[in-house]
């Protein structure tokens, strides 16, 4: 099902010419009302006219992370504090919040890109949304919630915590939609057994974000609630959740192009890499007024799609984050991302798809260390099996990552639960 | 000689997981009549006789500890110098192996924890030497 299918389906030809006359709008505006952009153009010696077209983004400055930072909190608005009628923040763990600022057709944006979300996932009025994302400065909450009001579903604004409350209501309220994080998905399914409610759930469809997760944790949670799992993306400094989505065909996510330019480029030389090459997600909001970005580095790593889609829409996919280019750990010299872990880690019934990965320094080597949770219903009570799992695991991470970890397997819950986005590394490294 | 149930649990080799374990049984009023404890460097399987086996199984299960419920056979004889060997002179004669076992004697009674690679064939054989 397609809810916009004038701009979800719109011809290449036609598209381009939409995103370039939309980019050259965007410069005019961040030029005209942004003094930090106004000053990054004028001192590549650029002006509105320059950018026509599409092609001409290359010739445009990137924006990083401590650009918001550095100018917080609203020095990369384009638009007076009197138009913006919502303001957003994503945690910053280390240095101040990334702050976002929205007008009122920012807004109107966002629930319509969050309504081709639900749609293509093949939600409407009839739904109930369980929505399981942290509502407040997190733009997943009231994101997700803007796009299933905008579709005439039945909202739940429940957040995030008291998770045998929410499985109550959930149950009492017959929710068919669940939105949150993979990591709470897979804790909601875990307690759901455990409170033996599991036939009570009217559960169809659930759509996650808001940190990476591989196919193989997909299949888990289609398996574990009996819902089909699909995959949203977003970030706040490009707008929240409703970026790109998936279709039906759960194989990549649609861009919402028409709203967001992307582009793949290679992270040390910046320069766009060849066509379906993996490299770093660049981000150019061609839509947005209150806080337009231009050349957005999101440190996420994917590749580009042109193929046609069996789904009939006709905009760019995005295929899964491989990770982010600061999850990427460099051990004993080799790359290694959380996300291979997980995918081997998931080939072996035995265990929980729970793990926690721990790097040190010892001895001037480096260490690296990943607990992995047994499954209580597999184990037989021997030793010898207990070693031999082990082995294997570390057998099959060998060689997939190209480097030997040390696997130990950790009781039934001994890996923390999280509700919103897991942190799947501690690396004791940076301390030094 | 019986048959006796038996919980395996596995724990991490981490301070107090004992002491928890032991903790949640006692408080339960579920007494162990027997233990041995085989250890790795990360981890040991603790195999338990309890008062009662089901019941001990399913509180485990509930408190979040992997454990499992097998059959050992339990030869119980007057205890004596030789007992053992004679065992295990059947055992390696009928090619019976060994997977572990423990033992102990209380008031002049040995009793001998055997879990074997066969237990069928085990208990057959001990039975047809009256033991």
């Amino acid at each position: 099902m397609i809810w916009n299918d004038s701009y979800e389906c719109m011809s290449r030809d036609e598209l381009h010419r939409l995103q370039s006359s939309r980019l050259h709008d965007t410069v005019e505006r961040v030029y005209a009302n942004s003094p930090f952009y106004r000053r990054k153009l004028q001192e590549l010696s650029l002006c509105p006219e320059d950018i026509q077209t599409v092609e001409d983004i290359v010739k445009l400055p990137f924006t990083v992370k401590t650009d918001l930072r550095d100018n917080y909190p609203f020095g990369l608005f384009s638009a007076p504090m009197s138009e913006i009628v919502r303001l957003h923040a994503s945690s910053g763990t280390t240095g101040k919040p990334i702050v976002a600022g929205y007008t009122r057709k920012d807004l109107a944006n966002w629930s319509e890109i969050l309504a081709r979300t639900f749609t293509a996932g093949g939600c409407g009025q009839s739904d109930i949304f369980h929505i399981a994302f942290g509502y407040g400065l997190f733009t997943g909450g009231l994101g997700a919630h803007s796009g299933a009001e905008r579709i005439g579903a039945s909202v739940i604004p429940i957040s995030t915590g008291n998770t045998e409350k929410q499985i109550q209501l959930m149950t009492d309220f017959g929710s068919t939609v669940l939105c949150c994080t993979p990591s709470y998905a897979l804790y909601l399914a875990e307690t759901i057994e455990k409170m033996g409610v599991g036939g009570k759930l009217r559960l169809r469809v659930g759509f996650f974000g808001a940190e990476p997760w591989t196919e193989a944790m997909r299949r888990e949670i289609e398996e574990k609630l009996h819902i089909r799992a699909y995959d949203i993306y977003g970030l706040t400094e490009v707008c929240g959740p409703g970026v790109s989505y998936n279709c039906s065909e759960q194989n990549g996510m649609h861009i919402n192009e028409d709203m967001f330019l992307p582009e793949i480029v290679n992270p040390q030389t910046l320069l766009p890499v060849a066509p379906g090459e993996i490299g770093e997600l660049v981000f150019t909001t061609i839509c947005k007024e209150g806080m337009p970005v231009l050349r957005y580095r999101t440190k996420d790593l994917t590749r580009l799609v042109y193929e046609p889609c069996p789904c009939g829409r006709t905009n760019v996919r995005m295929e899964k984050i491989k990770g982010r280019s600061d999850d990427m750990l460099i051990i004993r010299g080799v790359n290694v991302f959380p996300t291979q872990v997980e995918s081997v880690l998931l080939e072996f019934p035995e265990i929980a798809p729970h793990y926690h990965i721990f790097v040190d320094r010892v001895n001037n080597t480096d260490t690296f260390e990943i607990k992995v949770e047994m499954r209580p219903e597999c184990f037989s009570g021997s030793v010898g099996h207990v070693l031999d799992l082990t082995k294997r695991i570390t057998h099959r991470l060998q060689s997939v990552l190209g480097i030997s970890p040390q696997v130990r397997l950790v009781e039934p819950n001994a890996i923390g639960r999280s509700t919103g986005k897991a942190r799947h590394v501690t690396d004791r490294r940076t301390i030094y | 000689m019986e048959t006796i149930r038996q919980l395996s649990i596995f724990l991490e080799n981490r301070t107090g997981r004992l002491a928890d374990l032991t903790r949640v049984l006692g408080e339960a009023g579920i007494n162990m009549t027997a233990f041995s404890i085989a250890e790795s460097s990360d981890f040991g399987i603790m195999r338990i006789v309890v008062t009662e086996p089901e019941k001990a199984q399913k509180l485990l299960l509930d408190k979040g500890f992997a454990v499992t419920l097998s059959d050992l056979i339990c030869v119980r004889e007057d205890s004596r110098p030789g007992l053992l060997g004679e065992v295990l002179k059947l055992f390696s004669r009928e090619n019976i192996a060994v997977e572990y076992m423990y033992a102990f004697e209380a008031d002049g009674q040995a009793s001998l924890m055997i879990c074997p690679d066969n237990l069928e064939k085990c208990l057959s054989i001990l039975k047809d030497n009256q033991l």
